[in-house]
């Protein structure tokens, strides 16, 4: 294992955050804190709790998911995708590095920035609600696995995209719609019985619900199905990124 | 501050290599061959043996699979058939052996615009697998006379600087081979000069050093030997100082005393040209036949009663012979 490779790999990526610190991480924090404003403070008053949670506690684990996605999904993206476009990535594959060590150092990264966010949220909402955190270790393998498997998607989408369009189309047109209405904001009981059950093919209500789980102990979907989910979006993340590796898929010529 | 003497000190340099002999590869391919996903074919089955510790100059005109060739050697593009070796080991199966001996400049001016010197070339020591030396990153830099520059962003460096820059990286992992592709394209004098006495000093200390350029004359006055590569052939690999014996041919020019209004019928056996004004002869001969022809005309030209004042001959470059061999196929 080229342990140096990764390291450097992900050094060199965290440094661009450190750059870009408006953007990695002040900029996902303001905007999670107006959706405290407006959905917890502003709305939020007038709903009184979701199955015994005020209502203010009741969106930070879909808060927290919603930028958790986002953030992994478009930090290893841009990450990968960046030296596509510069042409730097040629130092990559002349480098004796595996395919693992590379997604490793990429992805690794991205999801270490998510998390990063993520925490800060978690700590920003404290400054609006009140929550508890009923299963903190479940609570931090949720996130961590959803940044990682998140991350690999990104490092997907960045290696699939041949343009700045491309990269920014499945976050804006497909994360986005999937966490708003993967229960982010409400619970799914809350909807009609048809729509409950066509939203329950959104793996997005899987990872919200699994992480609220480990919050208050409230669920839609069971933990265990929660669990599945991810595991199972990881390992086709795996499979893929397995895949554009042996193929070379628009990596090598 | 630059180096005043420009010297790479060889403790900068990978020493493991020896000294170049005719018969210690360090590269060999074997009937590769590389048709892209589109069809076309940018290399026909070529065989070429690279040897330890030599510069070789790599020519060909624009698409011709230089690019192609080097970029499989090193990784970034895939092979089609055939074998490559680097110190005997697989470039597909033993990546790791192989492309750690190797460092690539590439032809594009491709930097992470906002990234600062010393970091990126520490970067490019660690994505090769070696721990930080700072004491090495520090000579690479001062050889190269970027020293100074260490802290900047390279998006504030002009492209002579940033092509040292992208040389800095490529040496930042001590390589025993070392591709160059096109390092002169687009610099001025003074760092293609700089550049050509770094080569010089990296194959003093064993480096075998594998470059491509447009800049023939560059090549004929470096290169220990030359392959000429056209429409994905390699159509020849030569000794430089061989091929200019072997493909070189002289042209003998006479002024004359007298202008002449057309060449004498009695000198019409020689391939002679008179130059517009009739005050110059040009004679063409093959130094490799087994007469050139010299004594004869010039006895066929006292004959004639031509007279001349002075009397020069000159070899035909590299670049000719080049073009010759290009244009014959």
């Amino acid at each position: 294992m080229n342990w140096y490779a990764i390291a450097a790999i992900y050094k060199f990526e965290m440094a661009r955050t450190r750059r870009t610190l408006m953007q990695s991480i002040a900029s996902p924090v303001l905007s999670t804190s107006l959706y405290f404003v407006v959905f917890g403070s502003a709305i939020g008053s007038r709903i009184t709790s979701v199955e015994g949670v005020s209502y203010g506690a009741f969106i930070i684990p879909g808060l927290i998911m919603l930028s958790l996605l986002m953030q992994s999904v478009s930090n290893a993206s841009f990450g990968i995708y960046f030296p596509k476009f510069t042409g730097t990535i040629y130092e990559i594959h002349s480098a004796p590095v595996s395919f693992v060590e590379i997604v490793a150092g990429y992805v690794g990264a991205a999801a270490t920035k998510s998390v990063i966010v993520g925490v800060i949220i978690l700590a920003t909402a404290r400054l609006f609600v009140d929550y508890r955190i009923a299963h903190p270790l479940l609570m931090v393998a949720f996130l961590l696995l959803t940044a990682i498997t998140f991350s690999l998607f990104g490092f997907i989408i960045g290696i699939w995209a041949d343009n700045f369009e491309k990269l920014q189309v499945i976050p804006l047109l497909v994360i986005t719609p999937l966490t708003f209405l993967g229960g982010s904001f409400y619970s799914i009981h809350m909807l009609p019985p048809l729509w409950q059950k066509i939203t329950l093919l959104n793996p997005v209500v899987y990872l919200v619900s699994g992480f609220r789980w480990s919050f208050y102990d409230l669920a839609d979907v069971g933990v265990g199905a929660s669990l599945a989910a991810i595991a199972g979006f990881l390992v086709a993340c795996l499979v893929a990124v397995g895949w554009i590796f042996r193929t070379g898929y628009k990596l090598k010529s | 501050m630059r180096n005043p003497a420009g010297c790479l000190p060889m403790t900068l340099l990978h020493t493991e290599a020896s000294a170049p002999t005719a018969v210690d590869p360090v590269i060999v391919v074997k009937g590769l061959d590389k048709t892209y996903a589109g069809g076309f074919q940018a290399l026909k089955p070529i065989d070429l043996t690279i040897r330890r510790g030599e510069i070789f100059a790599l020519l060909g005109p624009n698409g011709a699979g230089k690019t192609t060739l080097i970029s499989i050697i090193c990784g970034i593009v895939n092979p089609g058939n055939g074998s490559i070796t680097v110190d005997g080991h697989d470039v597909v199966r033993d990546f790791r052996a192989t492309r750690s001996r190797i460092g690539l400049v590439p032809q594009e001016l491709t930097t992470d615009a906002f990234e600062t010197v010393w970091n990126t070339v520490s970067f490019s020591r660690g994505l090769f697998g070696l721990p930080p030396k700072p004491a090495h990153i520090e000579q690479v830099l001062r050889d190269l006379s970027l020293w100074d520059k260490r802290n900047n962003r390279i998006m504030t460096l002009s492209g002579g600087m940033k092509r040292r820059v992208m040389i800095a990286k490529a040496l930042s992992h001590e390589p025993s081979v070392l591709f160059l592709d096109e390092p002169t394209a687009g610099v001025d004098v003074e760092l293609r000069r700089d550049m050509w006495n770094l080569v010089r000093r990296l194959r003093d200390s064993g480096v075998t050093i594998i470059l491509t350029t447009h800049y023939i004359e560059e090549a004929e006055d470096m290169a220990d030997r030359v392959g000429v590569i056209n429409k994905g052939e390699l159509i020849l690999v030569e000794q430089t100082a061989t091929l200019m014996h072997k493909l070189g041919r002289k042209e003998l020019t006479l002024q004359l005393h007298d202008p002449l209004a057309a060449v004498p019928a009695s000198l019409s056996r020689y391939p002679l040209a008179l130059s517009a004004d009739g005050t110059e002869l040009t004679y063409t001969y093959d130094t490799q036949a087994e007469h050139t022809g010299i004594t004869a005309l010039l006895g066929d030209l006292a004959a004639a009663g031509i007279r001349f004042r002075d009397i020069s001959t000159r070899q035909n470059s590299l670049e000719e012979i080049f073009v010759d061999l290009v244009r014959s196929r």
